[in-house]
C-alpha cells in the first residue's frame, strides 16, 4: 500500500532514478505481476507496469517507449498500491518513461494534442478565454473575492481549477463551494484570471515542459498574494501542490475541499438542515484516495447530511476503479475507443448502480462530466445522478433559496 | 526542395471580438493573435515534403502580436529559417501582403511558395493567387494533397473541387499552392522542445520597405452579425415533446 504521507524526491531524471532509494528499490521487483493484474488497461497493454521494469532491468525500454503502451496509462495509482515490494511506479518510474514516450510519440492523439496545446495558450484543456475563468462567480449567490483586483491579505486562497471554473456542470461545483466557505465565514479569495491549470495531468501524460511552464506561472501568481493556506477543488490539483510544487518552494498548508470542510465538521454540521433522501455511493479518486490516502473525510460528510445512506461499491478506498481521466486520460477517450476499449467510467458507473444508489458521490472535478456521460451511455441516467460532495452539502444547507 | 511558407495571425475568437470606437476595426484591448489555421496545415505540408524530399523551410510572417510565438513554433515543429517583416503597413490587405511576400521571395531562390488556402479575416483566398501573379508562377489551391517530383521540376497537386470531388494537376516548379489542409494534422510540438528553440533561435528580421501599393478599397463598417433565427428548445414530458414537434413538421407541410 502507498505511503499516503512519504514525500516524494524532487529532481529525480531518468538519470538520477537508479541511484535514488526509489530506484534501487524497483530494483528489487521480484515479477509476481500484482501491477499488471491489478492494472485497468492491463490486458491490453504491450507493456503493462511488469514487463515495464523488466524491460527496464534488461536497458530494453526503448522498446516500451517506441510501443506506445503508456498512452493506456491512466495513472491510477492501483500498481503503486498493490506492490508487495512498494516500488514507486505511478509516483516516479511511470512519469518517468512517459516522459521519454511522450517526446518519441511520432503523433499526439487529436483529442490530447489539443487539449495540450489549449492548456499552453489558454491555461485551461478546453480552450476558454482565460479572462472568463472567474466568471461563474457571478451566479453563485455569494460575494467571491478575486485576488489580483483586490489584493488584501486572505486565509484561504481557493485554487478553483479547469473544470469548476468552466464546465457547464462543474461550475455548479465551484459556485456550490463558494456558498459553502460563505456559510462557513471563510475568508477566502481565487486568482481568477491568473490561475492557470495547475498541469498535474499534462506532467503525467509525459508534457513535462507544459507542467512547468504552468508551474512557473502559477507560483509567480501566488507569490503576489498574501494568504495563509491554499484549498483546492481540483483533486489533482491537491497533488500537484502537494507533491510537485512543493519542490519548487511552495511551502503553504495544502488542502483539498473535502479535508478543509472535514476539519470544521463540527461547523458544518449544524448548517446541514435539509433532508436529501438519497442512497448515496462515493467513488474514491485516484489521486485523493490511493495517493493521498484522504479517505475518510469525504465518507464523514456525506454521513452528516441528514437522509444520506452510505452505501459502498465492490471497489472501493484503496481498491477503487479509476474514472480513466488521469494521466491524459481525461481527452484519450475517443483514442481508447478507436481501440476497442471500454471506458473506464463505464465500468465505474454500472459499479455504482448495482451498488443501490441513487446519488454517485465525487470529488475530483473531471468525474462529474466522465461519469454523467457514462450514466447517459448506459442508459442509467434516469436511475442515477452525479454529485460532487460539495455539491451536496450545499444543496442541504438550502443552496441558493437559503442565501 | 527550398519552400517559403507564408504565415498569418489572425484574431483569436477565444476572446469576444467588439468593434472599437471607429466602427472600422475591432478594439485591440483584448484583441489576442492566433496563427491562421489553413496556414498551420501549409507548414506542416511543408514539413512532409522536407521529410519526403530534404530541402529547406523558410517560415515568414509579418510582424504582429504574438507572432514570435508562432514563428518559434514553426522552428520547434521542423523550419530551419523563420522571419519576420518589420514594420508592415498597417491593416496591409491581401494585395499589399502578396507584394511584401513577392519581394521576400524573390531575395532567395524558392521552388515552391506555400500558404493556407484563406484566412479567417480574409475568405476570399486572394493571397495566395495574388502572390503568385506578382510572382509570375502558376498557382493552384484548394490543395489537400502534395507529390513532389523535383527531378521533373514539377508538383503534382490534389485540389478540392466541391462535392466531395478532387481534381489533379500537375504544376511546374516553381509555383505558389495554397493549402487547404495538409494530408496529416499539424504535428504537436513539446513545450519544452518549444522552450530550448526560444533560447537558442534567431528570429531574422527582414525590412517590409517594398513598393506596397496603397489600398483603394478601405473598410467603411465594421459590424457584429445580427441574430436572424434561435433555436426553439422543446420542454415537457416524451410525449408532449413528441407532440410538439409533430405540429411543428406538420405547420412547416413536412409531414
Amino acid at each position: 500500500m502507498i505511503n499516503a504521507t512519504a514525500v516524494l524526491p524532487c529532481d529525480v531524471t531518468w538519470d538520477t532514478f537508479v541511484e535514488t532509494d526509489a530506484g534501487r528499490n524497483a530494483l528489487s521487483c521480484i515479477q509476481c505481476g500484482m501491477c499488471a493484474g491489478t492494472c485497468p488497461y492491463g490486458d491490453a497493454m504491450d507493456y503493462p507496469p511488469r514487463r515495464l521494469i523488466a524491460m527496464w532491468q534488461a536497458g530494453l525500454v526503448d522498446q516500451v517507449i517506441r510501443s506506445q503502451s503508456l498512452l493506456l496509462c491512466v495513472t491510477c495509482y492501483a500498481c503503486a498500491a498493490k506492490c508487495p515490494r512498494g516500488i514507486q511506479l505511478t509516483q516516479l518510474l511511470l512519469p518517468l518513461v512517459k516522459a521519454l514516450a511522450f517526446e518519441a510519440m511520432p503523433e499526439v492523439p487529436a483529442e490530447l494534442q489539443k487539449a495540450l496545446m489549449n492548456t499552453l495558450r489558454y491555461g485551461n484543456p478546453m480552450g476558454e478565454s482565460p479572462r472568463k475563468r472567474a466568471q461563474w462567480a457571478d451566479g453563485a449567490g455569494v460575494p467571491v473575492r478575486v485576488l489580483p483586483l483586490d489584493p488584501k491579505p486572505v486565509d484561504v486562497l481557493w485554487f478553483v481549477e479547469c473544470y469548476p471554473s468552466y464546465h457547464p456542470r462543474g461550475i455548479d461545483n465551484a459556485r456550490a463551494t463558494a456558498r459553502v466557505f460563505h456559510r462557513l465565514g471563510v475568508d477566502f479569495g481565487i486568482l481568477g484570471p491568473e490561475e492557470k491549470c495547475t498541469g498535474e495531468c499534462a506532467r503525467l501524460a509525459g508534457e513535462v515542459g507544459l507542467f512547468d511552464a504552468l508551474e512557473e506561472q502559477n507560483l509567480k501568481a501566488l507569490s503576489r498574494c498574501s494568504f495563509r493556506r491554499l484549498v483546492t477543488t481540483g483533486a489533482h490539483a491537491y497533488d500537484a501542490f502537494k507533491h510537485q510544487y512543493s519542490c519548487r518552494g511552495f511551502a503553504r498548508p495544502v488542502d483539498h475541499t473535502v479535508t478543509f470542510l472535514a476539519e470544521r465538521l463540527t461547523e458544518v454540521k449544524p448548517l446541514l438542515h435539509k433532508k436529501l433522501n438519497h442512497v448515496v455511493t462515493y467513488h474514491d479518486s485516484c489521486t485523493l484516495g490511493r495517493h493521498n490516502g484522504i479517505f475518510d473525510q469525504p465518507r464523514a460528510l456525506l454521513r452528516a447530511i441528514p437522509g444520506v445512506k452510505l452505501v459502498e461499491m465492490v471497489h472501493y478506498r484503496e481498491g477503487s476503479l479509476c474514472c480513466g481521466g488521469g494521466g491524459g486520460g481525461m481527452w484519450l477517450d475517443t483514442y481508447y475507443k478507436a481501440k476497442g476499449l471500454e471506458r473506464l467510467s463505464e465500468r465505474r458507473v454500472r459499479e455504482a448502480v448495482a451498488a443501490g444508489a441513487d446519488v454517485l458521490a465525487v470529488s475530483c472535478p473531471y468525474e462529474v462530466s466522465r461519469f454523467e456521460d457514462a450514466l447517459k451511455v448506459l442508459g442509467y441516467d434516469q436511475r442515477m445522478i452525479v454529485r460532487d460532495v460539495t455539491e451536496l452539502l450545499d444543496e442541504s444547507m438550502g443552496g441558493m433559496q437559503s442565501l | 526542395m527550398n519552400t517559403l511558407v507564408v504565415l498569418r495571425m489572425v484574431p483569436d475568437v477565444v476572446e469576444e471580438l467588439v468593434v472599437d470606437a471607429s466602427g472600422k476595426a475591432l478594439d485591440s484591448q483584448w484583441l489576442r493573435f492566433i496563427l491562421n489555421e489553413s496556414d498551420e496545415h501549409a507548414l506542416e505540408e511543408a514539413l512532409l515534403l522536407k521529410e519526403q524530399l530534404g530541402g529547406v523551410v523558410t517560415a515568414a510572417a509579418l510582424d504582429a502580436p504574438e507572432v514570435d510565438d508562432a514563428l518559434f513554433t514553426a522552428a520547434a515543429k521542423g523550419a530551419d529559417r523563420v522571419m519576420k517583416v518589420a514594420r508592415p503597413p498597417d491593416g496591409a490587405g491581401a494585395w499589399a501582403q502578396a507584394a511584401i511576400f513577392a519581394r521576400l521571395a524573390s531575395l532567395s531562390g524558392y521552388d515552391l511558395i506555400l500558404t493556407g488556402v484563406q484566412a479567417s479575416d480574409e475568405l476570399d483566398g486572394s493571397l495566395a493567387p495574388m502572390l503568385a501573379a506578382q510572382m509570375q508562377w502558376p498557382y493552384a489551391g484548394p490543395v489537400v494533397a502534395v507529390r513532389a517530383e523535383p527531378a521533373a521540376r514539377e508538383v503534382i497537386v490534389e485540389c478540392e473541387v466541391g462535392g466531395g470531388a478532387r481534381s489533379e494537376f500537375r504544376a511546374p516548379l516553381p509555383c505558389v499552392l495554397g493549402i487547404q489542409a495538409a494530408e496529416k494534422p499539424p504535428r504537436y510540438v513539446a513545450v519544452s522542445r518549444l522552450r530550448q528553440v526560444m533560447r537558442t533561435t534567431q528570429i531574422a528580421e527582414v525590412d517590409a520597405s517594398a513598393e506596397v501599393p496603397a489600398p483603394w478599397v478601405t473598410v467603411s463598417t465594421l459590424r457584429q452579425p445580427e441574430v436572424s433565427a434561435r433555436a426553439e428548445m422543446l420542454e415537457g414530458s416524451l410525449e408532449e415533446i413528441a407532440e410538439q414537434l409533430a405540429t411543428i413538421l406538420a405547420q412547416r407541410g413536412i409531414l
